[in-house]
């Protein structure tokens, strides 16, 4: 049919004159255009823009005007939106445009549409039948624009709606349909990837399309799909080489090519594609070295496009089973690259040296004197490429040097993203080679001490604090670097890092710092002087001019004070008071840092009642609620000496401050205030979502406090499921109800009543959590002047130029030749990073640990329950079995934790039983692992921990091995996290020393719990170690990493890495509530997804076959089954919940997920998918 | 690709479009922010520039620069052509385009733009039938012009 339209189209264009209209249409905003550019000040503009947009306003409210007048309008509006300007006024008119006109005025309205509006818009909806509609149109056009403005936004819920539309349109007669409908299908698939889960058959037909676009558009699919699992695909490795033969071998129409190059597009994609499928698997490599040669082969360096092939083609050549022959011909490409005159060439070749040289480091050698031009070069873009490069090539050797030019390009650096950037790079030099002796020093006091993993990652912050300090002190000869710095070295280095670094510093800098300075070593002696050092240096920092002293810096220097300023007993107490005092009268410190000053005072105050008094009552008067409360704390405390010593007692160990975060000395208080009628208090999240459910309720204007209307809206709106939750709805509505209603009134009232005129926890918070005032300009200045001084310090000289450039290649290159005859093995010669990345879950209790002794109201501790979980709890649940080698019990840990591990271990044992009551299976199938088989004994179980024994399991799989160490794997699951429990075995006779296991995820809180690091492992003996994994995000599926490291000699290590894939099945847990809860939890719930499933129709009651089918693979609990709905409940670990309605419709069954998560029920769905697939 | 933007040497934003779905305040931010440090850069240095985590790559062709957001991940090069080959598709169908073409028709611009990239994706790299789908469309849209406009005219006598 739409050839008819296509021929009578051909017939029509002598017809009639075209020019005519168009340019009426044009005029308005060909005037506007004019007379914007005739304008001379922005003033102006804006005035005429405000003409012109009221105008439009007029206009496009009129109903006179015509929809050839609105396309008019739309195409104004969209060039002021262009210029800045709000015209949302027209969007709803763009979607009208797109529906009604005709197709002229459809074009306009569709690319309005996509435009104005992105993904998430919620007028979106509206534009649904539009789309709909035109994509049953048989006007090639309409379709065409419809499937356009699809792959571009569309609401994510409404792709059922269109999808079996657009997956019909694969097999259009017409080619731009087919291909427009494999792109919309590619933005499906990124959105919301369960939705087009079933249609990759199909994907399959347009990859054998006879149309190449057809087949290129397919491949953004494919290259989608390869890189999240790319052993689902090697069965086609041989079509893409097949295709990519072709290519090259230009079998392909004249018309795909550009600039004598056989589609260019299509060939990078195949070899992303290739490089993807070859990685880490020799076999399929094999396939493609022919093509991959041929490609390097015919790419002739004539043009940019055969450069953008030839990098590609590079990085597939080393991303794949390496292959000698064509690593060399890939290295002689890089070498044209790199010494291209062209300095985009130029920037690739550093980028594919960069990526190449973590395999072959010496291919930097031979192109040494280029990186060291490129190390001076006045691009920005190519220095920190060649940084890039260098960090890559580090060694024990030439460290020093490469940080020392890091340090430098982060001195004239003022994007704030590199500097982050690079900081962590430095970090991770500094991490993996602690030549540095006082680097070692920490070190050596970490092992001594023993302390708590959580706390490695402190030393490890701090390791690159002293990285940064040596940029700051780079003026100094490299060679004094290696001289033990003294205290009073570091403390003033810190000094620089905080005043230079000022406000950008990350929070966690200063806070390590004063974590370092107050844990100390086991030397008290050393800690003393140390903390002396840093105690005189900032008083006589203060007694200078502070006004320009970054925030950061002045809370630093309060809090040091604040603890340690009795060490100095030659500096009157009132000194210090005076001096802190001082501080508290500068207009440029900020509030937050008052607070710190403020604690400070509050320690130092004892027996200095009479300044104390003054301070507190000149605040008490002050507009700032937490500061006035602090001054009433401390009036109290000077007051009462007795108070003072119990609330802040002298020289008690910091850690052992035992903080009650449950805030228990209150119960009786709330009890109390309950029994007199207060509204029991929800927390702010609930009351958020409470508010918004009822602003999303809100249909008429001024229902928003009428209770009545909010009841009726809630019973029709919130579509309940099913008949049973409606009247539960209704049920739990009125009690939400009437808290609803109380809560505007009488929890503010509570609020009043409890915490007095003062304020006390609500604005203390408020104030904790205002963004601190930035000034960079101050933090620049003073780095300004500091480097002017620096820079007084002997430059080199300019004829010496050249002999520098040899010696600085000399010092960054050093190490690299020695260690060519072992290149291949790439860097396994470095040393193992010393401590595990880790992510950082302190970063928010830090900053409160090292308040917490600053007031008495300890309860503002904010240690998460994650961290609960994972430091806490877990960590000290039960000494470690027998066959693990070291026991890793804490040193020391927070109160916090330790309520909370009792906690959870009462817990435990009803959770535990909560699973194994709903006739679940202690042993779960494998859901991913399965496909990778493994011959694993499952007697391996036996050596479970008795304490995990009993928790349901998966079966045992091998990770990975070597001639003396293999390692299997066992998912253990428990309520609050996921254990991967890893069994070391020792496959040789003999002893194996220093075993140390390393995992990381990047989508999971990892946290070793016991047994990672293994002293000595007998010959045929078995260690455990474990890992707790959380979840706080749903992923369909994660995969973690891991290295193992080991001594089979002494000063010879070995590493063997290992990987595996989790899914989030792994991470789900039965969520046990009732019928009614259930029914008061889904009208709580914001986010949800609605999918037909697949029946099992197997045997029995279908209903009841699927969902138990689905709980089995799944650990969901049914909740409740009436006729032919039935309703079930999990949650992602102990977080958030998903509620799942299932109703049999027809013969599939119609799926409705809830989570307050947005991505949960997509995340969820797909593994139901999967499941009952497998089924 | 992220975004793709159009401005004249003056900062003046000639064409926008994203790919990523952003604020209305964000988009407005990272254009300004953009505009400027392009403009900063001199002649000589690549076209390649690190910016927050994404990869920039513009080339000033006249008047107009054309400035494309990536990955990492992306090919800086072949970015580059993308870019090319848009200028390409351009200049064939407004026959040696210059600024003006593209200030006072953005609209068609934007069409062309929409049938070369797709969400992002280079949807149809032959010139030959990224033109013929152009003009297709706007064929419809002339021969439609006109009846459309008979019947407005019916409508409103």
């Amino acid at each position: 049919m739409s050839d008819v339209v296509e021929k009578t189209l051909t017939a029509l264009p002598g017809l009639f004159d075209s020019q005519t209209g168009a340019a009426k249409i044009t005029n308005r905003l060909k005037q506007l255009i004019k007379s914007i550019t005739e304008l001379t000040s922005k003033h102006e503009e804006e005035n005429l823009m405000k003409q012109e947009l009221s105008a439009m306003k007029e206009q496009v409210s009129s109903p006179n005007t015509t929809m050839k007048q609105m396309r008019e309008v739309m195409v104004r509006a969209m060039y002021c939106e262009m210029l800045g300007y709000d015209a949302s006024f027209t969007y709803i008119h763009a979607i009208k445009l797109a529906q009604q006109g005709s197709v002229l005025e459809k074009r306009v309205g569709y690319l309005a549409v996509s435009l104005f509006l992105s993904e998430g818009h919620e007028l979106l909806l509206l534009l649904v039948n539009t789309v709909l509609k035109d994509l049953q149109s048989t006007n090639l056009i309409e379709a065409c624009m419809a499937l356009t403005v699809v792959a571009q936004v569309f609401p994510k819920d409404m792709i059922p709606a269109v999808l079996p539309l657009v997956e019909d349109k694969l097999s259009h007669p017409k080619e731009i349909i087919r291909r427009k409908a494999v792109l919309a299908l590619y933005k499906f698939y990124l959105i919301a990837p369960n939705q087009v889960q079933h249609i990759h058959a199909k994907f399959r037909k347009a990859l054998c399309d006879k149309d190449p676009g057809v087949m290129t558009s397919s491949l953004h699919i494919y290259l989608q799909l390869i890189r999240e699992s790319p052993d689902d695909y090697k069965d086609l490795t041989g079509s893409f080489v097949a295709i990519l033969k072709q290519v090259v071998g230009g079998k392909l129409p004249m018309d795909f090519n550009y600039h004598n190059v056989p589609a260019p597009w299509l060939q990078i994609q195949l070899l992303r594609i290739l490089s993807l499928l070859g990685r880490e698997d020799q076999s399929t490599s094999e396939l493609m070295y022919e093509v991959l040669d041929e490609s390097l082969r015919r790419a002739e360096m004539n043009h940019n496009i055969t450069y953008a092939i030839l990098y590609e083609c590079v990085k597939a050549v080393y991303t794949i089973h390496p292959k000698a022959e064509l690593l060399e011909k890939a290295a002689r490409c890089i070498g044209n690259f790199v010494l291209s005159p062209k300095i985009n060439l130029k920037y690739l070749g550093l980028k594919a040296l960069t990526y190449v040289v973590q395999h072959d480091a010496k291919l930097a050698l031979q192109h040494q004197m280029t990186i060291i031009e490129c190390l001076d070069h006045s691009d920005f873009t190519i220095k920190r490429e060649t940084l890039e490069l260098l960090f890559r090539i580090t060694n024990a050797q030439n460290v020093t040097v490469i940080v020392e030019k890091m340090l430098d390009f982060l001195r004239g650096c003022n994007d704030e993203h590199t500097v982050i950037h690079l900081v962590g790079k430095v970090a991770e030099l500094a991490e993996k080679y602690p030549f540095h002796s006082l680097t070692g020093r920490l070190l050596q006091r970490m092992t001594l001490s023993r302390v708590h993993k959580k706390y490695i990652s402190s030393y490890k912050i701090n390791t690159n604090l002293l990285c940064v300090s040596f940029y700051f002190t780079s003026y100094v000869p490299i060679i004094t670097l290696t001289f033990a710095p003294d205290n009073s070295w570091f403390i003033q280095t810190m000094n620089d890092v905080f005043s230079i670094g000022g406000d950008l510093l990350q929070q966690d800098v200063p806070n390590n710092f004063l974590r370092l300075l107050a844990e100390g070593s086991e030397s008290k002696e050393e800690d003393d002087e140390l903390r002396l050092y840093a105690v005189d240096s900032y008083l006589t920092v203060l007694k200078g001019d502070t006004s320009h002293l970054p925030q950061r810096f002045l809370q630093v220097m309060s809090w040091v004070l604040g603890e340690y300023s009795d060490l100095q007993e030659c500096v009157d107490q009132r000194e210090v008071i005076r001096l802190l005092t001082k501080l508290l009268d500068q207009r440029s410190v900020t509030s937050e840092t008052r607070v710190w000053i403020l604690s400070a005072l509050t320690k130092i105050s004892e027996g200095q009642t009479d300044l104390i008094l003054d301070l507190s009552e000149s605040l008490s008067y002050s507009q700032d609620t937490v500061l006035r409360q602090q001054a009433q704390e401390l009036r109290h405390l000077s007051r009462d000496s007795q108070l003072h010593e119990w609330a802040l007692p002298r020289g008690a160990p910091w850690d052992s401050m035992e903080v009650d975060s449950s805030l228990s000395f209150l119960d009786g208080f709330v009890s109390e205030a309950l029994a007199a009628g207060a509204a029991p208090y929800k927390p702010p999240h609930q009351r958020q979502e409470e508010l918004c459910e009822e602003r999303a309720l809100n249909l008429e204007p001024y229902s928003f406090s009428l209770p009545v209307s909010l009841s009726s809206c809630s019973i029709t709106d919130r579509q309940s499921p099913t008949m049973l939750s409606v009247s539960s709805g209704i049920s739990g509505n009125s009690t939400e109800l009437s808290q609803k209603a109380g809560s505007s009134t009488v929890i503010l009232e509570g609020v009043k009543r409890v915490w007095g005129k003062d304020g006390y926890l609500p604005q203390k918070e408020t104030a904790a959590t205002a963004p601190p005032v930035d000034k960079p300009s101050i933090a620049v200045q003073s780095s300004g002047q500091q480097e002017a001084a620096e820079r007084t310090e002997p430059q080199p000289e300019p004829p010496m130029q050249n002999q520098d450039k040899q010696q600085l290649a000399s010092s960054l290159f050093v190490g690299l030749g020695a260690q060519s005859s072992i290149s291949l093995l790439g860097k396994s010669e470095a040393p193992p990073p010393r401590f595990r990345k880790k992510p950082r879950p302190h970063e928010s209790s830090s900053s409160s640990g090292t308040s917490e002794r600053s007031s008495v109201s300890s309860s503002r501790s904010s240690h998460s329950t994650t961290d609960g979980f994972l430091y806490g709890s877990l960590l000290e649940e039960e000494p470690a079995t027998s066959i693990s080698g070291v026991d890793h019990t804490p040193k020391s840990t927070t109160a916090n934790g330790l309520g909370q591990n009792k906690h959870t271990d009462g817990d435990r044992r009803t959770n535990t039983s909560q699973i194994l009551g709903s006739d679940m299976v202690i042993v779960r199938p494998n859901t991913i692992q399965d496909k990778y088989p493994s011959s694993v004994s499952s007697d391996l179980t036996a050596l479970l921990p008795p304490d995990l024994k009993d928790l349901p399991h998966s079966d045992v799989i091998s990770l990975t091995s070597d001639p003396s160490l293999s390692l299997a794997s066992c998912r253990v699951f428990r309520d609050e996290a996921l254990l991967l429990v890893i069994f070391i075995c020792n496959c040789t006779e003999t002893v194996i020393k220093d075993v140390a296991v390393q995992l990381t995820c990047e989508e999971l809180q990892t946290a070793s719990l016991r047994g990672n690091v293994v002293d000595c492992l007998e010959g045929r003996s078995t260690s455990v170690c474990h890992y707790a994994l959380l979840m706080d995000d749903p992923h369909t599926n994660v995969s973690f990493t891991g290295t193992v490291s080991y001594q089979t000699q002494p000063g010879h290590t070995n590493t063997l890495s290992f990987s595996g894939t989790l899914s989030t099945a792994d991470f789900i847990r039965p969520l046990v509530v009732t019928t009614e809860e259930y029914g008061k939890l889904w009208l709580s719930l914001s986010h949800d997804v609605k999918q037909n499933l697949k029946l099992l129709t197997a045997a029995g009651d279908p209903l009841r076959t699927t969902l138990n089918a689905l709980k089995d693979a799944l650990q969901l609990h049914v909740v409740d089954i009436i006729g032919s709905e039935g309703i079930v409940a999990c949650r992602l670990l102990s977080g958030a919940p998903c509620l799942l309605h299932c109703r049999v419709n027809g013969a599939a069954l119609a799926m409705w997920l809830r989570s307050p998560h947005p991505a949960l029920p997509d995340c969820i769905l797909y593994h139901c998918q999967r499941a009952l697939a497998e089924h | 690709m992220q975004f793709m933007l159009l401005f004249s040497r003056q900062g003046k934003l000639r064409l926008q479009k994203w790919y990523v779905p952003l604020s209305d305040k964000e988009k407005k931010k990272i254009t300004r922010e953009l505009v400027q440090t392009v403009l900063a850069r001199k002649p000589k240095m690549c076209s390649f520039l690190e910016w927050r985590d994404l990869k920039i790559v513009y080339k000033r062709y006249a008047s107009l620069y054309f400035c494309c957001a990536i990955e990492d991940q992306d090919n800086e090069l072949i970015t580059l052509e993308i870019i090319h080959r848009y200028v390409e598709l351009l200049d064939k169908y407004f026959g040696s385009v210059c600024e003006l073409d593209i200030i006072f028709n953005f609209e068609k611009a934007y069409f062309i733009l929409d049938e070369f990239l797709l969400g992002g994706e280079a949807q149809e790299t032959s010139k030959k039938n990224v033109l013929k789908a152009i003009e297709q469309a706007d064929l419809l849209q002339e021969s439609q012009t006109e009846d459309w406009g008979g019947l407005a005219n019916e409508e409103i006598l």
